[in-house]
């Protein structure tokens, strides 16, 4: 394929894909081994009534709005959670379970409801979000990377996506031996004197503007995946996190790039004749990654009980 | 329920000397979880450079006191004071070592990483690792006899093993007082020696240490000092005269047969 047609077509779904996969894996990392790697999932399913509300308020798609609504959404579910869960003394992973299944449920009602099936503000954009269309037309080839005039009209999404994941790999990078002792004792990391609510606070925030963000540029199920299989699959490759980390990013732009090229082309290998949605086909291959590592990864034995006794 | 909770802090509240100079000083602390008081207003004064043992039957408040202590649950009153300054201005001079069982041994990490963790207040949240900090790890690796296994998985461990780590974890944090919470709780016979001798090479040096200790029969061979509690205070003092048949009987109830309690007379005397 020649840059005249990568570059407009490919290259910025490509990154949009890589960075957002990225930016939801490494705080999917730490979600996995503090037990919550369910809050990706809910924080995903709960914009969905945020993002609808915003565009009724506005009656238009902005990305501004719409992140607020978002944002405001995962900040509602965020203390409707802790409310169950201490109102109803239920354990938390039940009291997510509530809270985002009945706000996901509310806002396919407020879509289907409401005059917002004109726009592509619909189920499906929400759940396979539109990978494909983050096309940069302006571009005529390699040479316009280093055009300033056709730079002006990449997709906003690129942009805010890599700001998303500097910010979500810098905040795990300044508080990375906080979270990691935080993690894995929480009880002698209260002793050390680190705030070890805050910190936890902190890094549901971080994951859930990686969400938010994310969600934005290429659906829920992309978002879904990512919080989960990448750090599921790295942590059977290692038994160090700083070696799981790697691996996580390794294999959540693997998932971003072979799904991204499978579901363009791999339908027409078959001999059909369309593309299939990327972001399910990225989805997908996380999950192919995750089997494989389960079968054949070579820490993936639990460590708990001690081995040969 | 909170009036009283009150009334009773406040009587704690007097400032005496030994508050002073204690290394951990505990006035009138009652903490609950939900209605029910797990510890009631207890006070207790540490002796410097003593081995102290923290005994009360199950559920009878003992870890709850220590993490109490340590401001990792939240009291509902109370005062704690660490060599008789607040505790928040004292935490480099304390180490701790938590219960074996409340952690997740399949953590993807090694024993030498588990050990740096001890040097925390040292390094602070981005201070380079440098050679004299992977030395001292080591050291404290040797001291509990773990030297061999700096490079494994924490999971791969014996429990009585990696109890011995978590220990050179709190070595690690070089500090005055240490705290431990069961640390002998289904460890094998070496590790508990291997632990004994730390525990009492850091009194040899001055140190203060406090210790949850279940095993009634080890109480007299291992610790200066106990401390018997039951929610509330049953008795604090040296082991001849703070444990004996009629305060583990108040600690214990009918819990403990007094042919138990006689027995464990005969091995203090």
């Amino acid at each position: 394929m020649s840059g005249a047609e990568f570059v407009p077509l490919s290259l910025t779904p490509l990154l949009i894909g890589i960075f957002a996969a990225v930016a939801c894996a490494l705080p999917g990392n730490f979600l996995l081994l503090r037990r919550q790697a369910l809050i990706g999932d809910a924080i995903s399913h709960v914009v969905l009534p945020g993002i609808v509300v915003a565009f009724l308020l506005t009656g238009a798609i902005a990305a501004g709005p719409m992140l607020l609504g978002a944002a405001g959404a995962a900040v509602t579910a965020v203390i409707l959670i802790e409310a169950v869960r201490r109102l109803g003394r239920i354990e938390p992973g039940a009291a997510m379970g509530v809270i985002f299944t009945t706000m996901f449920a509310g806002g396919v009602l407020l879509l289907e409801q409401t005059d917002t099936s004109t726009v592509h503000l619909d189920v499906e954009h929400a759940l396979y979000g539109n990978l494909e269309s983050l096309i940069w037309l302006d571009a005529t080839g390699w040479s316009s990377l280093w055009d300033l005039e056709a730079l002006r009209y990449l997709p906003p999404e690129l942009p805010r996506m890599a700001l998303t994941l500097l910010g979500v790999a810098a905040f795990i990078a300044l508080f990375w031996r906080a979270l990691k002792i935080s993690t894995f004792d929480e009880g002698f990391a209260r002793t050390l004197g680190i705030r070890t609510d805050l910190l936890g606070l902190a890094l549901v925030i971080m994951a859930a503007i990686a969400a938010v963000a994310a969600f934005d540029a290429v659906g829920s199920i992309i978002v879904i995946a990512m919080f989960i299989c990448p750090p599921a699959a790295a942590r059977m490759m290692t038994n160090r996190l700083e070696a799981q980390i790697g691996w996580s990013v390794v294999f959540a732009t693997l998932s971003a790039v072979l799904g991204y090229v499978l579901a363009g082309y791999g339908p027409l290998w078959l001999g059909a004749a369309d593309a299939v949605s990327a972001a399910g086909m990225i989805a997908t291959v996380s999950g192919v990654i995750l089997a494989i590592a389960a079968r054949f990864g070579p820490c993936r034995h639990r460590a708990g009980a001690p081995a040969g006794v | 329920m909170r009036q009283t909770v009150e009334l009773v802090s406040n009587q704690g509240t007097t400032a005496d000397q030994e508050m002073d100079t204690s290394p951990l000083a505990i006035r009138g602390l009652t903490v609950t979880y939900g209605e029910k008081p797990a510890v009631f207003s207890v006070d207790m004064t540490v002796e410097p450079g003593k081995m102290t043992a923290i005994i009360g039957p199950n559920g009878a408040g003992k870890s709850t006191l220590l993490k109490a202590a340590l401001g990792i649950v939240p009291p509902v009153s109370g005062r704690v004071q660490v060599f008789g300054r607040p505790l928040e201005a004292m935490r480099a001079r304390i180490a701790y070592v938590p219960q074996r069982a409340s952690i997740d041994w399949d953590f993807p990490t090694r024993v030498i990483d588990v050990v740096m963790m001890g040097l925390y207040r040292e390094l602070g949240l981005l201070g380079r690792i440098r050679g004299h900090h992977r030395t001292v790890a080591r050291d404290c690796l040797d001291r509990v006899g773990m030297g061999d296994f700096a490079d494994r998985q924490i999971g791969q461990l014996s429990g009585g093993q990696q109890q011995r780590v978590f220990l050179a974890r709190a070595l690690a944090q070089d500090a005055d007082l240490y705290l431990l919470d069961e640390p002998f709780a289904g460890v094998d016979a070496a590790t508990e020696k291997a632990i004994i001798t730390v525990l009492k090479s850091l009194r040899a040096a001055g140190k203060s240490v406090v210790v949850v200790h279940h095993d009634l029969a080890t109480v007299a061979d291992y610790f200066d000092n106990v401390f018997l509690i039951n929610t509330r205070k049953v008795a604090e003092g040296p082991v001849a005269e703070a444990f004996t048949p009629e305060t583990l009987q108040a600690a214990y109830g009918g819990r403990l047969a007094t042919a138990q309690i006689d027995q464990l007379a005969v091995v203090q005397g």
